[in-house]
């Protein structure tokens, strides 16, 4: 049969942020797939090594909307990691609670948004209503809906205030019931199940060969999660599990998000429980960040978020290196699109819950022969790419 | 006033163009179509196609990459056409000034006719804001 390419993007109506996909397919069968990104590149490396050790919080806040507090986490640790400074048990439990609400957001927006992609709008409207209570206690606890800027290297900014609690339990508690009943009547409706079960297959080794991280990796079986692996902030000072299924397919995936929502709302119920016990100081003091290198790592609701950043004990890192949990997790659908049909391929490609705007980094791959590119190397690659399109459009 | 506006301000449909943003406006305004808030009781509808809508509107820095496409995108738009930037990313660029992929702000590509400041801003504002535009229509 004939080969067909399907383009998807960069602007298309299923797409909130911009990114092209070559579909290559023989009837309704996909049978490749190609992924051009590029479209939310900010340059936010580069404009790190020009701000201060403070102001590279709020800019890696910025890399990302729905996890912005996962990059100053990440951070932050890895700043601390790189002075040595230990932060107070307080400013632990509240970087631990900011952390596990962003959680319950963002994995209910996933929700929300892969109603959507089935064509299942009520699901959408459904989950996104009991989403804005999360985003009130949001603004009630930090001060903005999104983008709260709570972190600083040493701590956090603002102590949080004790008043709101019993609300923040009431609202928790009401969405942990609404919760259970959207919960039985997605995994109840025929529909969703014979367009979820066996569809999108990821096996544990291709998590193993992709490097895949996070709920796209857990949903497969794989138990990997740096909150436990490698325990930061409070994380081993509260009881939790790590939430897993076995099948890898996209219900897996649907389902292991809803349980870990489950298990975050225990979570900042007990670090609310905590946070009414522990008094003190929310921010520990760094006078000056030595030469070195630190890196730090946190469990974003996508999967493992790492920062690593190289001091010359200026004022500002030389280097500052971000790894979003996307960038890994993408080249998965290599694995699990081909051979599916073109009406699953959306659903297929949301499944991994992609964030463009964190991928969005510059690298450099060296050819073998050298390691670095310089100037001149790629002012003769341009060259050497106009010379071929000219060439194939005769101009 | 002509008879084009006057249809206009009835109800607009509404394009959401992303150009390097960092998502959080982009979610504000879905969240603008959700129960809470619900717009479409003002007629305000998202629409798929620039070709159906009467408003282009625009959330990001406009990277280098983008530009070429922001700018066909508002050529295939019908008239009237009206640009709204939601954010502070397509005014000055907020946190991303002085980036080297930035090639915004938007003004110096396409005339807008809204700015709704913010990082981002509330669905309120942003339902302020176009209201706005609205009684500037009349």
């Amino acid at each position: 049969m004939a080969k067909a390419v399907i383009p998807i993007g960069p602007y298309h109506p299923l797409q909130e942020e911009p990114e092209h996909f070559l579909l290559t397919v023989e009837g309704e069968k996909v049978v490749d797939v190609e992924v051009h990104i590029g479209y939310n590149h900010r340059g936010i490396e580069k404009l790190a090594e020009h701000k201060s050790w403070q102001q590279v919080t709020f800019l890696v806040a910025r890399i990302c909307g729905i996890c912005s507090t996962s990059h100053p986490i990440a951070y932050c640790n890895a700043v601390e990691n790189l002075c040595r400074v230990e932060i107070p048990e307080r400013a632990k439990y509240i970087r631990t609670l900011v952390g596990e609400l962003e959680r319950i957001h963002s994995h209910l927006l996933w929700l929300g948004l892969a109603g959507h992609f089935l064509g299942y709008n009520t699901v959408w409207m459904w989950v996104w209503k009991w989403r804005e209570p999360v985003l009130d206690i949001f603004e009630a606890l930090t001060g903005n809906r999104n983008h709260y800027d709570m972190l600083l290297p040493g701590g956090v900014r603002r102590d949080l205030n004790e008043e709101y609690f019993p609300w923040v339990r009431k609202e928790l508690g009401e969405l942990k019931k609404n919760l259970e009943m959207l919960s039985k009547a997605i995994l109840d409706d025929p529909v969703i199940i014979s367009r979820l079960k066996g569809i999108g297959v990821l096996t544990p080794e291709d998590v193993k060969n992709y490097g895949a991280v996070g709920p796209t990796a857990r949903a497969s079986g794989v138990k990997i999660d740096v909150r436990k692996d490698d325990p930061y902030a409070a994380y081993d000072l509260i009881q939790w599990e790590v939430a897993t299924c076995e099948n890898g397919d996209l219900l897996d995936k649907v389902v292991v998000r809803i349980l870990e929502i489950f298990e975050s709302i225990k979570m900042v119920e007990e670090c609310m429980d905590a946070l009414e016990k522990v008094k003190g100081e929310v921010m520990a003091t760094i006078k000056e960040v030595p030469p070195g290198e630190g890196i730090g790592r946190h469990e974003a609701p996508r999967g493992e978020t790492f920062h690593y950043v190289r001091s010359d004990g200026g004022s500002s890192p030389i280097r500052h290196k971000v790894r979003a949990p996307t960038y890994v997790n993408l080249p998965t659908c290599k694995a699990t699109l081909p051979g599916s049909q073109l009406a699953d391929a959306i659903i297929i490609l949301a499944s991994i819950d992609p964030c463009y705007c964190c991928t969005e980094r510059v690298a450099v791959v060296s050819d073998k022969k050298k390691e670095y590119l310089t100037q001149e190397d790629l002012i003769k690659l341009s060259w050497e790419k106009t010379e071929k399109l000219r060439r194939k459009y005769g101009k | 006033m002509g008879w084009r506006e006057k249809i206009l301000k009835r109800s607009l449909w509404v394009y959401h163009l992303a150009t390097g943003p960092c998502n959080n406006c982009d979610i504000e305004i879905l969240d603008l179509l959700t129960p809470r808030h619900d717009v479409e009781r003002f007629g305000i509808k998202l629409v798929g196609s620039v070709r159906h809508a009467d408003v282009l509107l625009v959330t990001g820095i406009v990277n280098r990459k983008c530009v070429p496409r922001v700018l066909r995108i508002y050529e295939q738009m019908p008239a009237p056409k009206l640009v709204i930037a939601v954010g502070a990313c397509p005014m000055g660029g907020c946190v991303f000034k002085g980036s080297y992929n930035q090639a915004g702000p938007l003004d110096k590509i396409i005339p807008v006719d809204l700015y709704i400041p913010g990082c981002p801003p509330k669905p309120e504002a942003i339902i302020a804001g176009i209201a706005k535009l609205l009684e500037k229509l009349k």
